[in-house]
């Protein structure tokens, strides 16, 4: 890849050397296309000398196919990668671009800058060390810069260049350059005190200080983008915080040896230090560090290391061996800042999963306080948050977890939460600080609703409906398929003629009318259990489609599911389990279904069951296997 | 204390990500394809696990077209570490006698490879696999998630990926998805090779110059295998000093001419070299998104 060092060619071992020592900066880029910044990377990369002949050969041919620049390289299409992309002429996500100098190795996070874009750039930025904030010279800061900003610093990075791009579309003019660092500066100190600011005149296309400069800024003296990226201290995690390491796996190769795995997250630790684990508040020493390249003196921030204790402690992935002297917090009530992520918007009161550190627990999210404009940041009430938005709420978790806030230590205060049904990543949350145990929370008017009381038994509520002739195997089939939802942690309940005829409907006869509200009632009931978060196994012969359809009509869309049990009349008079088409043959019952009164089959049931072929078991394994396939049983 | 440099902070980061899977995951493999980038992904696997054995399989997907020194070395490889290894290859393929000369490189890969690797993870129902891609190698591949989400069916859809926030990787999955892990993905080819000197990783022999016999095939220098290669090809082959930059399926991959023998000539002639990694093999050439649609496809 060309590399212009004349050392490679004369002393490789002395360039491989020089370079195994090199330091890894991370950074962001924010910006929209029009403000040239695919353009800037692009420009970073080839003159980094990282593209290939081939890659440039075959750059040059879609410059012309597509590219903006009429017969000069178009650098945008060097980093446009998706092909969709190409197409919208938008970059939509975030993508990872790779160069090195002399001095560094990069990583860079290239993400879009439009609002709908926000979560992107949250997330190349959680990992990085510095933002460059591209602005385009001739239209000084906008909103969406001040959002750039917000988002950024919100994330916790402290570094940002400023680059203001397109200097030669105003002339080089000092002037607009001052004036567009001031303005920046003076917003800059309501987001935080303590971010550095390092303004650069550029142009990403003539390439003025990318690399160096070009004699078209003669009133900077300052350091071109490159000088500075390479030369900024790298913000490694502090090593003179207080000693901090999530434990990811525990290390069991035999009984002689126990370690715990886990990459540090703060401070530095040695053979002989104190530590407790946290929640738990066992004290031990640290009696190794191991590694397959021997046993260190010493492990800091950043290193992933397997350690040993001196006493036989019980402790597993997803506590945190702290320092003893400084030890985490610990608390189950937080307040937190959240950007949410989804499409979904955020149910205040719904249980989440929340993974921080290697834990994973389930947190309810209370309404936020108010969310944040991310374009004027000011407070605005809010019920809800929306994707991109950002919002303060309070966090309430089933279990005491271990923790620092956010500013203080990114990898113990940051966390994600995970919707239960999807598995989808929905949010992002920063802690501020825990709250005290009952009085500071307040529940802000949350209904507890059937959605609530759903949500807290992590399942969809259903009526399973079986109808069938009599001894057509309706009751042995819910009977199994409860015993297996049971197994699987669900809630049910089971109607039957049995439970509900004894009680409830013991005036009902057996003619018509009374079939029909016998029904009515049972319906009812069905319909009050599903509001209780319920899933309800109804189980009646139920010979009428009206009343069948009726019952559908009382749930809510899509809770109804109709099983017909469909058995032959001579299959199930010939088993005849209760003796009871033999007396309805000899007349002792009337109006019994099939010999007297008419059963209507379903004509078009969720799933049919023929107890001819299927075991009962059989048949629970089919309608487990179709509700999970419909989303019922997930979460 | 020394800074940790950048190899440092990728191979923590790597491990880290290795021990998460191994955490979560209910039957994980790790992808075994012998080349240099599954070397330190082996590597970097001991090291997160020492003193513990790996606590996953290794597979490999044998297409039958892989270079024999290949399958010595893997073979070898996985006895050393006691290392659990699976082989599989797409019988259905073998039965119709899929091959590059006979089926063209890209049915060949597509069925040997693509299918096969399919099969594999259906038969032993791997929920995780972790893969040796790394983000530098093609510009699609820039935007692929450390943790990469698959449909029952095995397809990745570019717009439904999950953010990856700071070393939180979210690894929950629905009954028949399963996830590819790219452990290296923030590795350049420039930090493997390095990797490998400091480590003293070993490495197929067929990554260095010697004297190989080869043929000229559709303008690529092929080397004589073995009695695989048709014979109406294999009469006349060459002596040359060449090498490898990739290893694939032997066919399919062009040798390079060099007299590259050591670590550090290798590494000075990439440096110095201006074609890119991937110019050696033939499946990216047909049009420029070809990976990102082969991606979709399946194909790792």
């Amino acid at each position: 890849m060309s590399h212009q060092d004349a050392l490679i060619e004369t002393d490789i071992a002395a360039y491989l050397e020089r370079h195994e020592q090199k330091s890894l900066l991370r950074f962001i880029t924010c910006g929209s296309v029009d403000d040239g910044k695919s353009t800037l990377i692009g420009r970073l990369l080839y003159d980094s000398k990282m593209i290939f002949e081939d890659q440039l050969a075959s750059l040059e041919a879609d410059s012309k196919k597509s590219g903006t620049q009429g017969e000069n390289i178009d650098f945008a299409l060097l980093v446009d990668g998706l092909a969709a992309e190409r197409e919208q002429g938008i970059t939509i996500d975030v993508a990872y671009r790779f160069f090195s100098t002399e001095k560094r190795k990069f990583i860079v996070a290239d993400t879009p800058g439009h609002e709908q874009y926000t979560r992107n750039m949250a997330t190349g930025a959680s990992t990085a060390d510095l933002a460059i904030l591209l602005i385009d010279a001739r239209r000084g800061i906008l909103t969406q810069t001040r959002r750039h900003a917000f988002i950024t610093t919100s994330v916790g990075i402290r570094r940002i260049v400023l680059a203001v791009n397109k200097m030669d579309l105003v002339d080089y003019d000092q002037g607009v350059f001052n004036e567009i660092v001031r303005e920046f500066n003076e917003f800059a100190e309501e987001l935080a005190t303590d971010i550095e600011i390092e303004a650069i005149p550029m142009s990403a296309l003539a390439g003025d200080n990318i690399t160096g400069p070009q004699g078209n800024t003669d009133w900077y003296d300052g350091p071109s983008l490159m000088e500075y990226l390479e030369t900024v201290p790298v913000d490694t995690v502090s090593t003179s915080a207080p000693f901090r390491m999530p434990i990811q796996w525990v290390n069991r190769p035999n009984l002689d040896f126990r370690g715990f795995s886990g990459q540090i997250a703060a401070g530095t630790i040695r053979p002989g230090d104190r530590i407790k684990t946290l929640p738990s508040a066992r004290e031990s020493v640290v009696s190794r560090i191991v590694t397959m390249d021997g046993d260190l003196e010493e492990a800091s921030a950043g290193q992933s290391v397997t350690l040993t204790l001196e006493d036989e402690v019980d402790t597993s992935r997803g506590d945190v061996l702290v320092s003893a002297e400084e030890p985490a917090e610990v608390s189950d009530q937080f307040q937190s800042r959240i950007l949410w992520m989804s499409d979904t918007d955020m149910l205040p009161g719904r249980r989440y999963l929340m993974k921080i550190g290697a834990k994973t627990v389930t947190a309810t999210v209370n309404a936020p306080k108010y969310r944040i404009d991310v374009n004027d940041l000011q407070d605005r009430p809010a019920k809800t948050l929306s994707l991109n938005e950002i919002g303060v709420c309070t966090l309430s978790l089933d279990q005491p977890i271990a923790f620092d806030p956010y500013d203080s230590v990114r990898e113990m205060g940051g966390f994600i939460l995970i919707d239960r049904l999807s598995n989808d990543t929905v949010g992002m949350g920063l802690i501020d600080f825990a709250l005290r145990r009952a009085s500071n929370i307040h529940w802000q008017a949350l209904d507890i609703d059937r959605d609530a009381l759903a949500e807290q038994k992590g399942q969809r509520p259903a009526v399973l409906w079986f109808t069938g002739l009599s001894g057509s195997g309706k009751s042995t089939i819910a009977n199994a398929l409860q015993k297996r939802l049971f197994a699987l942690g669900k809630h049910t309940y089971t109607l039957d003629g049995d439970n509900v005829r004894h009680g409830l409907n013991r005036d009902l006869g057996f003619t018509d009318a009374d079939r029909v509200e016998n029904i009515r009632r049972v319906s009812n009931v069905a319909r009050l259990m599903t509001n209780a978060g319920l899933i309800t196994l109804v189980s009646f012969i139920s010979p009428f489609r009206s009343e069948r359809r009726m019952a559908r009509n009382l749930m809510e869309d899509g809770e109804f599911v109709e099983i017909f049990v469909d058995t032959p009349l001579s299959v199930a008079e010939e088993r005849d389990v209760k003796g009871l088409y033999k007396k309805a043959r000899a007349g002792e019952i009337k109006n019994f279904t099939g010999i007297d009164s008419p059963y209507e089959p379903p004509s078009n049931p969720e799933i049919t069951i023929n107890t001819v072929e299927q075991t009962p078991e059989e048949a629970a394994e089919d309608i487990l296997h179709w509700l999970t396939e419909n989303g019922f049983l997930k979460g | 204390m020394p800074t940790q440099t950048h190899l440092d902070r990728l191979e923590a980061e790597s491990i880290h990500i290795m021990r998460e899977v191994a955490a979560e995951a209910e039957n994980p493999v790790m992808l075994y394809s012998v080349g240099k980038d599954s070397a330190v992904m082996l590597h970097l696997a001991q090291k997160a696990f020492f003193p513990s054995r790996l606590p996953f399989p290794l597979m490999h997907v044998d297409t039958t077209w892989k270079f024999s020194e290949m399958i010595e070395f893997r073979n070898r490889k996985a006895a050393e570490l006691g290392a659990e290894l699976i082989v599989h290859t797409n019988q259905e393929g073998v039965e119709q006698g899929v091959g590059p000369f006979t089926h063209g490189s890209s049915n060949h890969t597509d069925i040997m490879k693509t299918q096969a690797l399919k099969q594999a993870l259906d038969k032993y129902k791997f929920d995780v696999a972790f893969g040796g891609a790394r983000r530098d190698e093609e510009k699609s591949r820039a935007k692929e998630r450390v943790f990469s989400f698959r449909s029952a069916d095995h397809r990745w859809n570019p717009k439904n990926q999950r953010p990856e926030l700071w070393n939180l990787y979210n690894a929950r999955i629905k009954q028949g998805e399963s996830i590819r892990v790219f452990p290296i993905s923030n590795w350049t080819e420039l930090d493997i090779w390095q990797y490998i000197r400091r480590e003293n990783i070993e490495i197929v022999p067929l990554y260095f110059a010697a004297k190989r016999p080869v043929i000229n095939w559709n303008g690529v220098d092929i080397m004589v295998d073995d009695d695989r290669i048709p014979e109406e090809l294999r009469t006349n082959p060459v002596m040359k000093s060449v090498r490898f930059r990739t290893l694939g399926c032997y066919p399919l991959t062009g040798a390079v001419e060099s007299d590259a023998d050591t670590l550090e000539d290798i590494i000075q002639e990439m440096l110095l070299t201006t074609s890119s990694e991937r110019q050696g093999r033939t499946i990216d050439h047909d049009q420029s998104a070809s990976m990102e649609k082969k991606k979709q496809e399946g194909y790792f």
